[in-house]
């Protein structure tokens, strides 16, 4: 049975990269609880707007877990916790308790700088997939598929690689605000495949550079960035990248 | 160059460095169980270690070792301090899969070190160096390990410290020993959980024979006294 619950948000504001930032608060009351986080934070902001003050700017887009534009730090857990496998956007407000205080926090690091409130710029990740993270060798037109052998095993997992969002859940729970488990994720979707490994030492080495170039930290091997995924990756992809960098390096 | 340059090439000498120390606490492990049985080949080891020239060599690399080890622990630090940015989170939740040890390499490093200095202080100083310098201590002849031991365990506040110190390090390789093959690339699905295991038992194993050594003349109960 669906029921109400009231509770007191606490959210951030900052009006962008150079302010100083701010908790606000608000009492939503009533709120059923088979509503999204971010229906909730809709009604926070029509609330808001009627008392005449300025809504509360968060990042969104498809609302259904998979374009990676959801970046929100609740309760001290990116994306809020949600069942495994899931982005803010899936978060609904059952797992929140009446008279709960819910804090708002956007995603904390130097390679995301606030543009407002919880909204942060992750064009730093683009940067990072324009260095390398593409096939540019000629691969023909499609073939038979059974031309190319591939191994069940690493084509699933190529996929599962794939199948990171680039929301930056990774970088905000890291304590070293590093990206490698994004990194190795993309570097890891193409290394496993055929058609990924003629360009995959100078991939990992462009990738790898630009990542350090753009201040992310370095990786020490905590395991926040895996337990927060939503896309469930892991580090052995880390292990990977780790593995096709000092392999590239080493036969400079 | 790379090493210094690249967060992956810092990360591999943070690694390699770990992993001869590592090694190294093997060795000093094994050495010190002989005292648990005999001071005189006890004493065999320390002359065989003393101011020769290759154990003077292999100090100054094992030195050397260190110094790289914790000089990076700094320099990683400061930069991932300076990646997270300086506004901290309001609320932070730490999940389940984090270790305590792997968040606080830092701290644990620091407690390592403040430890290291009183042994080389105990031992050390007193051993190697007095027979390079000819200072001869009050305790017993630089050479004579065994009294040196038995002096400093005897004391139970440095008995007590000397266990404090050896947790701390215990905190340190559980993580640094899997996290050193992480980075160097030897993981996976599987050998993650391999090396999880192994690690710990090697680590614990070591740990032990060095606390062995400190309970057993702590107490007096070692069956070479």
């Amino acid at each position: 049975m669906a029921k109400n619950i009231s509770f007191t948000i606490k959210y951030w504001k900052q009006n962008g990269p150079k302010d100083k930032g701010h908790f606000d608060s608000h009492e939503m009351k009533n709120i059923p609880d088979d509503t999204s986080f971010l229906e909730m934070l809709d009604i926070l902001n029509e609330e808001l707007i009627e008392e005449g003050k300025e809504p509360f700017v968060f990042d969104h887009d498809c609302r259904e877990g998979i374009c990676g534009m959801c970046s929100l730090y609740i309760n001290g857990t990116p994306h809020g916790k949600t069942e495994r496998g899931a982005t803010t956007c899936q978060l609904y407000m059952r797992r929140f308790n009446d008279g709960d205080t819910i804090t708002v926090e956007p995603w904390r690091s130097a390679g995301f700088p606030v543009i407002k409130d919880c909204m942060v710029d992750r064009s730093a990740f683009d940067k990072i997939m324009q260095a390398g993270g593409y096939v540019s060798v000629r691969t023909g037109a499609p073939q038979d598929a059974n031309a190319i052998l591939i191994p069940k095993q690493n084509a699933d997992e190529a996929m599962d690689c794939a199948s990171c969002i680039g929301c930056g859940a990774c970088v905000a729970a890291c304590k070293n605000g590093s990206a490698m488990l994004f990194v190795s994720s993309k570097v890891s979707q193409l290394a496993l495949l055929p058609q990924g490994r003629p360009e995959a030492a100078k991939r990992a080495k462009a990738m790898v550079a630009k990542m350090d170039e753009l201040g992310f930290g370095n990786c020490t091997n905590t395991r926040a960035c895996e337990a927060v995924c939503p896309k469930c990756e892991t580090i052995a992809n880390i292990a990977r990248l780790n593995r096709e960098f000092l392999k590239a390096k080493f036969a400079e | 160059m790379w090493l210094v340059k690249s967060s992956i090439g810092r990360k591999l000498v943070m690694s390699v460095t770990g992993i001869c120390l590592v090694l190294f606490l093997t060795f000093h492990g094994c050495m010190n169980v002989v005292a648990l049985f005999s001071g005189d080949a006890y004493n065999t080891i320390c002359e065989l270690l003393g101011a020769n020239w290759y154990a003077i060599v292999a100090t100054l690399g094992l030195a050397a070792l260190a110094v790289i080890h914790i000089i990076y622990a700094f320099i990683l630090t400061f930069q991932n301090r300076k990646a997270r940015g300086s506004e901290k989170y309001a609320v932070t939740s730490k999940p389940k899969t984090v270790e305590w040890a792997s968040q606080n390499m830092l701290v644990l490093g620091i407690i390592v070190v403040l430890g290291l200095i009183l042994h080389l202080y105990d031992f050390w100083y007193n051993m190697m160096f007095a027979e390079l310098t000819g200072a001869v201590s009050a305790v017993a002849e630089p050479s004579d390990g065994f009294a040196f031991i038995k002096y400093t365990f005897g004391n139970p506040v440095f008995a007590a410290l000397y266990i404090v110190w050896l947790v701390a390090i215990w905190f340190h390789l559980t993580h640094g020993f899997w996290s050193a093959l992480q980075t160097i690339g030897w993981s996976g699905h599987v050998w993650f959980n391999r090396w999880k295991v192994i690690g710990n038992i090697y680590v614990t194993l070591i740990m032990l024979l060095f606390v062995a050594v400190v309970v057993a003349f702590a107490f007096g109960i070692a069956p070479s006294l």
